[in-house]
């Protein structure tokens, strides 16, 4: 889960991370009081999960109140790269800026380590310092087992080529910056620009922060933090229904079991001329409710004229899967046609189940490219043999 | 022969009283596994249908000689619960559960390379070694001995390519599911090792998917280290970059990871790539004849 801006902000302030005071706010006027909160003059931004913000407009300076009415209204509702800006940051405004470094750690998959990166060439975009100046960008892998020590601190600092009298402050910074990536169980956090004062004090100017889902049970707080306004409908409705489903834009809608078989069913549709709807994984050990569920987020979307069920059942169960389908056809009678592929755990009896029911336009198929070509025609109007 | 179970296999399974961990470890027992114990805290003294129930894995491996265990709790105890598998000292730990915590598996992958246990998974289907044993929740009855050895990120994936192969003639020397997280226990070069010293393996079907580089890496070690010939599958040419498509693992972000850019790794390396499981099997038929 990607966290906005000032989310970010206040993770890092939990954990003793200097960051500017600010206020979020959802209209003008809460803008405006939050800017007589923090004084002038302040900094508005746009709270959007998208880079690019300065240069859409969606950051301005207030130097007085009327400047603050007419800032916030100009970027609450913006539109920033299809992402429409529903709260605001209000910020003081930076102090003045000797320079601006990089600082980050993310979850290296790769080394299996967090991946602690400096550099003091910041506030620019980092991949670009990556590409031209490679040299430019200090790292260092941390064992996990071990933790952050000190020195490693200094290494990065050292290696980054910081001033000397900061390599201790920007080492406290990392180490605080670690122990919020443990603590909340981070996938990334990043800090650009991770600033210097003229008093010669860090602070971070900007927060990206991804958290992992996987462990949001360990950090209600954070779940609170899921922000349902900027999924997809459909993808909201599926998401509490606890089905992961990623809208595409096709026409055959497509439920299977098991990321890997959605995605070669996805694939295998393509082969054969035909355009997914959505990814729609309905999970290991699906369940007849969660079918009606899936059945009923794929009917959502108006654009699918067929759908195409690909199950191979381990810990799913093929009858639990026909079940299902009976009663999505029961509840939502839909009028497109489905095509059917069981096999695996319980097929024979799952097979049995719908041959039983006689359900209209539901065709079955003996394979996954069968079933693949059967749904293609039948999205295309065609009339099966 | 066939790779890491087999007629010696004697499982232990964390979460045999739960409705999952009952129902797969009688099924792996139906299938021929020696399921030799239980684990959950609490219920020592009690059986599962004859499979006898320990407090611990201490207590498992001193009273049944446990040599494999099946992880089968739920997310949040499952770190908890690989980690005590090891300090049993059991060699071989087998994941199933899904959603373990990254920062977790982070910390017990670390361990682990200072113990003498392998780990396969998390979030796996386990591994078949079709005519001996069964560890996990693969359908077994689709799978028959034979001469290909197959690995793979994904669960159901993998029941589609090796039933593809199924129905092209092939048998399996083992079944290999290294799971789809971000951190896996074991990877595909670990498996692939592992297939080309067996002698029953003469082919190596590698089933990857989009996200991370583990299919490249896969590629340049079969390049040095690999006499067998490989085929391979990808999932996810159709994914669209930026979104996770349910795996932890499986997303594409910018150019790198992609279907496209790891089948042309593998490619470079001549490793032949299938664009659909049914291509796979019939590559299989080039390379092994009939």
């Amino acid at each position: 889960m990607d966290l906005l801006e000032y989310q970010g902000k206040q993770l890092f302030a939990r954990h003793g991370i200097p960051v500017p005071d600010g206020r979020p706010a959802r209209t003008v006027d809460e803008a405006v009081a939050a800017a007589k909160e923090v004084g002038f003059p302040c900094a508005i931004k746009a709270q959007v999960k998208i880079g690019g913000r300065g240069k859409a407009g969606g950051i301005k300076i207030a130097s007085d109140e009327d400047e603050a009415r007419e800032h916030s209204g100009a970027i609450l509702g913006m539109d920033i790269k299809g992402f429409t800006v529903h709260e605001v940051w209000v910020e003081t405004a930076a102090p003045q800026i000797e320079s601006e470094y990089y600082a980050s750690i993310v979850f290296d998959r790769g080394a299996k380590a967090p991946l602690i990166m400096l550099s003091t060439q910041g506030g620019m975009d980092i991949e670009e310092v990556a590409d031209t100046n490679p040299g430019a960008i200090a790292t260092l892998h941390v064992d996990p087992l071990l933790g952050f020590q000190d020195y490693h601190g200094r290494r990065l600092a050292f290696e980054a080529g910081v001033d000397a009298d900061l390599v201790r402050p920007v080492g406290a910074f990392l180490h605080q910056l670690y122990g919020t990536f443990i603590a909340e169980e981070a996938l990334l956090v990043e800090v650009n620009p991770l600033i210097v004062t003229p008093e010669r004090k860090v602070a971070a100017l900007d927060a990206k922060v991804t958290l992992d889902d996987n462990a949001l049970f360990r950090h209600p707080d954070n779940a609170n933090l899921r922000d349902p306004s900027d999924e997809d409908p459909q993808e909201q409705m599926a998401h509490e229904r606890g089905l992961t489903y990623v809208k595409l834009d096709g026409d055959i809608g497509i439920l299977g079991n098991g990321a890997g078989l959605v995605m070669s069913t996805l694939d295998v549709v393509a082969h054969y001329g035909g355009a997914p709807a959505n990814f729609l994984d309905a999970g290991g050990g699906s369940k007849a409710e969660a079918i009606t569920s899936a059945v009923e987020v794929i009917l959502s979307d108006d654009k699918v004229k067929a759908v195409l069920f690909n199950i191979f059942g381990g810990i799913t169960r093929c009858d639990e899967v026909a079940n299902g389908l009976i009663e999505a056809f029961k509840t939502l009678e839909p009028s497109v046609p489905f095509v059917v592929r069981l096999d695996g755990t319980n097929d024979v009896e799952g097979r049995r189940i719908l041959a039983d029911a006689d359900l209209p336009n539901v065709t079955t198929a003996a394979t996954m490219d069968e079933a693949a070509q059967k749904v293609v025609a039948l999205a295309k109007g065609e009339v099966l043999a | 022969m066939s790779v890491l179970i087999d007629n010696d296999t004697k499982l232990v399974v964390s979460g045999i009283t739960g409705r999952e961990g009952t129902f797969h470890a009688l099924n792996n027992q139906r299938y021929g596994t020696n399921v030799v114990a239980g684990v959950t805290p609490g219920k020592a003294g009690q059986d599962v249908e004859g499979i006898p129930v320990f407090n611990t894995f201490r207590d498992a491996v001193a009273e049944t000689g446990a040599n494999v265990a099946m992880i089968f709790v739920p997310p949040r105890f499952a770190a908890d619960s690989i980690l005590e598998a090891a300090d049993a000292g059991i060699p071989l730990v087998i994941c199933i559960t899904e959603g373990i915590p990254a920062h977790d598996e982070l910390r017990v992958y670390t361990q682990l390379q200072r113990t003498g246990t392998r780990l396969v998974g998390p979030n796996c289907p386990g591994i078949l070694s079709p005519g001996k044993a069964n560890v996990g929740i693969i359908p077994a009855s689709f799978f028959k001995e034979g001469n290909v050895g197959v690995v793979s990120r994904s669960g159901t994936l993998t029941y589609q390519i090796g039933n593809t192969l199924a129905q092209a003639g092939f048998g399996n020397s083992s079944i290999v599911g290294i799971g789809g997280d971000p951190v896996p226990g074991s990877s595909f070069i670990d498996i692939i090792e592992l297939f080309q010293a067996d002698d029953q393996t003469e082919l190596i079907v590698l089933s990857g998917e989009i996200g991370g580089d583990a299919e490249e890496r896969a590629a340049e070690y079969i390049a040095d280290n690999v006499t067998k010939p490989v085929v391979a599958y990808i999932a996810g040419f159709t994914a669209p970059p930026g979104k996770t498509m349910g795996h932890a693992g499986a997303i594409v972000s910018g150019s790198k990871g992609t279907a496209a850019a790891k089948a042309e790794a593998l490619e470079s390396k001549g490793v032949r790539v299938g664009r659909t499981p049914t291509e796979v099997a019939d590559l299989a038929m080039e390379i092994l004849g009939r």
